[in-house]
């Protein structure tokens, strides 16, 4: 970093805008998969044509009136598949048990688990509707934010069993997915899928259920450290009562603890907004939800200083503490925060480029936006995902997804390669019918975008180079040894059916898992 | 030790040798016969008469067995009262000598011709307090060993806490195999540690690149890439997926050319023998090709019996026959391969079904139930008491062995650690291991 900018006058040191003829091809690859998914070689250029302050405007602009996505039908999943027992169910239910009525008893699990089935279907089929949203969507930055929300405020189906709290908890990270921090964990304590989730449902005045309080301060906003087992305690009872009935939030008064608390140092008769809005005026907070953002969207850094972990070099400590103090200062807003983050030069520096390990989400959908290649069945590509860790709508735990290096092990790289291996020829993985999926990929018209007259020329040597920059950012030689020789193996042919070839052995590199 | 950052491509064909991936999150540790000769040459300790390098195998029946079907209480009158379409008749039940008033189900007679060698542990009643009868829940809580269901898996928390599951204590280090191999899907939430990552695949096909068979230059072209290696020192994200890559490679060649061996045995041909048979023979040849791998995890799914399940045929018959077909056909294979000493399997469900039968001939979730143990270093014979089924709790067994206190036992016994760090507290001594 040159030090006249760093030392420039009014610009602070860490976060320094990169200046727009520093925003390349190079930058504005890295722009779209770390706020998005990717995008084709023709998506890279315009945004590079743009200049960072337009391009990132861009991304950010969603969710409003106009949404260029189409917003989903309210009445596109079932919310009654799983709903309470209506009286006369119950009524029936009790007079059978009553009667000793085996058969009929029978009839009645048999109808409830029948719906469980179709419940865990529907969960299936949201994950198809997101899957799709993720590689359609106009909006990529606002399909990334909702997968960030859903591993930050991680709630599984396994647990809660109910397909339609789970979309409707979706639906709320997308709506507020770059707005207000504050919002969120306000919303969080009213999600019915979160209170089933963290069990605040069963949570009395007489015996406070703490799940909820403490994942709210250990996972969700404070990180440990910031508190203590007493404040635990008492955000447990001012969480009492906060309930849900059907799909609706409910506010129990019977069972709410109205007595007096301290949380934080704070006291009164504090209740579940008060608890929130007590974290949310400590710095702590910020800081830890700039460091979970950070860590998404720009390098791994664990999530507190916890366990002798590394320390962190200055520059990144610096970054963290400005971005912590930006979110506190704007009040939690997360959009300006986005935009100085994506417009530093922080974010494009060569440390940072390129070494993100793809989530599956990320791999898996930015291979379709990137490469343009046919979605095939939505089936195998979740199932992958599932297969490479990350099942949507199941994260392993409160804790969410660890993310990083711990998407990568032996076995997860192989189905890292094959899923490439099936969107780019059509193979489908072991286990499913064998035969081939018959979508063709134009493999062709990657050569397309670009007017190198040697590509144009069809010279494999440029069309290999060319290949390896738009697919990985840039050309390892031995991946251009090796594609060479592939070439040179073809006498130099260049078709679809080696151009393709091609992009498997590339999608099958290293290098490939990273972004 | 070399530093394990500083293997490259040209020390792994020098050495001959296998590798170890650095960093924790990398699983990767694969070995090869050097390096297992090495290690059994190598100061290993020795407790007399039992083998070291020991392997643990689970088996995991999945959807809850009858247990009260598996291991037949027919001395007590309540069991016929109580499923008069689906009881076991006293004249079909495999007696088991030592013990009074249980016996297997007829279809059992491979586990039966175990137990008479010697080789099979029966722990009765086995369970935890306020059971859960939901199939994931009940699960998770096998899986960690904690009645929440919540935190890393048992045996993860054992590779954490051993030296990635090479237990110091034994001379191994983390330069071995894979500590933990899951044939399945994924690899199952009792694997899951901090550090470790267990290797899963569901048939050896799986571990391959699927492109592979299109073109011979470019199956070339892909092994010479993922083969790199990387340069010592440095720890990237990319250095750590060359390095990931690399043993990927490795270990794919090892466990392919394993799996490919003849099995010494003939596992059964069809039915969930043959599923839960496929599974032990992949085992099996990883055993006999001196993987170091400590645990391997199977499963049978299908115990979910709410209807028709039947009695002494139909199809919980199938599943019980499969399960003990299949491994007898295990241990005759590791006999053969004389490595059956240093194996012991523990084979468990998630709940057991209730006392009595539903309206559709079939049993629902319930609570207790029998595992086993089997080996030939195993503690032989009908250990635990039965659940009483005069004492019920609304119509379930109570649990007379709380399964965390086996699970010590093989811990302690078999592999060798302190089982009450790896389980975060003491349940007790439960000899599993033969005096």
């Amino acid at each position: 970093m040159p030090q006249d900018q760093a030392k420039a006058p009014g610009i602070t040191r860490s976060l320094v805008p990169i200046r727009p003829e520093e925003f390349g091809y190079e930058q504005a690859r890295h722009l779209l998969w770390r706020a998005g998914f990717g995008g084709s070689d023709a998506q890279v250029r315009r945004l590079a044509s743009w200049g960072p302050e337009k391009s990132v405007d861009v991304l950010l602009e969603f969710g409003g009136k106009n949404a260029p996505f189409d917003p989903v039908e309210g009445d596109r999943f079932d919310r009654d598949i799983v709903r309470p027992a209506t009286e006369e169910e119950r009524r029936a239910y009790r007079a059978a048990q009553q009667k000793g009525d085996e058969d009929e008893l029978d009839r009645l699990r048999k109808v409830r688990q029948d719906r469980e089935r179709q419940d865990r279907q529907q969960v299936g089929e949201v994950a198809k509707w997101w899957l799709t949203r993720m590689i359609e969507t106009d909006a990529p930055l606002e399909e990334k934010l909702t997968l960030f929300w859903h591993g930050h405020f991680a709630t599984s189906y396994r647990t809660i069993e109910n397909s339609y709290h789970m979309f409707a908890q979706n639906q709320f990270f997308r709506a507020n997915a770059a707005g207000s921090f504050a919002d969120l964990l306000l919303g969080i304590i009213r999600d019915p899928a979160m209170i089933a989730y963290l069990d605040n449902n069963d949570s009395r005045k007489n015996r406070p259920n703490e799940n909820l309080a403490r994942e709210i301060m250990e996972l969700f906003s404070l990180g440990i450290g910031n508190y203590s087992e007493q404040d635990i305690k008492e955000g447990a009872r001012a969480l009492t009562g906060y309930t849900f009935e059907d799909d609706e939030f409910r506010f129990v008064e019977r069972n709410h603890d109205f007595g007096a608390k301290t949380i934080l140092g704070r006291s009164g008769n504090l209740n579940g907004e008060d608890f929130v809005s007590i974290i949310l005026s400590k710095r702590a907070c910020a800081d830890f939800v700039a460091r979970r953002l950070y860590n998404f969207f720009v390098a791994d850094v664990p999530p507190d200083e916890r366990g002798g972990a590394k320390e962190l070099p200055q520059t990144q400590r610096a970054v963290l503490r400005e971005l912590g103090e930006m979110l506190y200062a704007r009040g939690y807003n997360l959009r300006p925060v986005l935009k100085r983050l994506f417009l530093s030069r922080h974010f494009y520096d060569p440390s940072i480029v390129g070494q993100q390990i793809k989530s599956p989400a990320v791999l898996v959908v930015g291979a379709v936006r990137s490469l343009q290649t046919p979605v095939r069945d939505l089936s195998i590509l979740l199932d992958a995902m599932d297969l490479m860790g990350q099942r949507l709508f199941f994260p392993p735990s409160v804790k969410g997804w660890d993310g990083g290096r711990a998407w990568i092990n032996t076995s997860t790289l192989f189905v890292r390669q094959n899923i490439l291996a099936y969107l780019v020829a059509g193979r489908r993985p072991v286990g499913y019918d064998a035969s081939a999926d018959t979508d063709a990929f134009d493999a062709m018209a990657m050569l397309e975008t670009t007017d190198d007259a040697r590509v144009v020329k069809r010279e494999p040597g440029a069309v290999a180079e060319h290949l390896l920059r738009v697919t990985l950012g840039r050309v390892p030689s031995e991946g251009l040894e090796r594609l060479r020789g592939y070439f040179a193996s073809e006498s130099g042919t260049i078709n679809q059916r080696t151009v393709a070839n091609a992009l498997l052995l590339i999608t099958a590199m290293p290098e490939y898992q990273l972004c | 030790m070399l530093d394990p950052n500083a293997y490259t491509r040209r020390e792994l064909l020098r050495g001959g040798l296998l590798l170890a991936s650095a960093a924790a999150a990398a699983p990767l540790f694969i070995q090869n016969s050097a390096l297992a000769m090495e290690a059994m040459l190598g100061g290993l300790s020795s407790a007399p008469g039992i083998p070291d390098e020991r392997v643990l195998v689970v088996v995991q029946l999945s959807g809850g067995n009858d247990g009260l079907n598996t291991v037949v209480p027919f001395g007590q009158p309540e069991y016929y009262k109580a499923r008069p379409g689906i009881a076991i008749p006293q004249r079909d039940v495999l007696a088991l000598s030592g013990a009074d008033g249980v016996g297997l189900h007829p279809q059992m007679g491979a586990l039966r011709e175990m137990y008479d060698a010697g080789m099979v542990s029966v722990v009765q009643g086995a369970g935890y307090p306020n059971p859960n009868r939901s199939h994931f829940k009940s699960m998770d809580i096998w899986h960690t060993a904690d009645t929440t269901a919540t935190g890393d898996g048992w045996l993860g928390r054992y590779f954490d806490s051993e030296c990635c599951g090479f237990g110091a204590g034994e001379g191994g280090q983390a330069k071995g195999s894979p500590p933990g191999i899951a044939l399945g899907r994924t690899a199952p939430l009792a694997m899951q540690g901090r550090a470790v990552q267990p290797v899963s695949f569901e048939s050896e096909e799986l571990f391959k690149w699927s492109a592979a068979e299109i073109d011979k230059d470019l199956a070339e072209g892909y092994d010479a890439l993922n083969r790199r290696g990387a340069e010592g020192g440095r720890d990237t994200n990319a250095d750590f997926l060359l390095r990931t890559a690399l043993d990927a490679q490795v270990s794919s060649d090892l466990i392919r050319r394993a799996v490919a061996q003849r099995p010494l045995a003939q596992y059964p041909g069809g039915g969930p023998g043959a599923e839960l048979g496929r599974q032990l023979q992949m085992v099996a040849a990883m055993i006999r090709a001196n993987l170091k791998t400590r645990v391997y995890y199977v499963s049978l799914g299908g115990f979910d019996t709410h209807a028709q399940q039947g009695g002494p045929q139909g199809r919980h018959a199938q599943l019980v026959k499969g399960f003990s077909d299949a491994l007898k056909a295990f241990y005759e294979d590791l006999k053969k391969q004389e490595n059956d000493a240093r194996v012991m399997t523990m084979v468990f469900s998630e709940f057991g079904r209730r006392v009595g039968q539903n309206a559709s001939q079939g049993t629902d979730h319930g609570t207790a139930a029998p595992m086993f143990l089997l080996g030939p270093m195993v503690k032989p014979g009908v250990r635990t008491e039965h659940p009483d089924l005069r004492d019920l709790e609304e119509g379930d067994l109570k649990f007379t062995t709380d399964f965390r206190g086996v699970y010590a036992g093989v811990l302690n016994d078999w592999l060798k650690v302190d089982a009450a760090k790896v389980l975060g507290k003491s349940y007790g001594k439960f000899g599993v291991v033969r005096g």
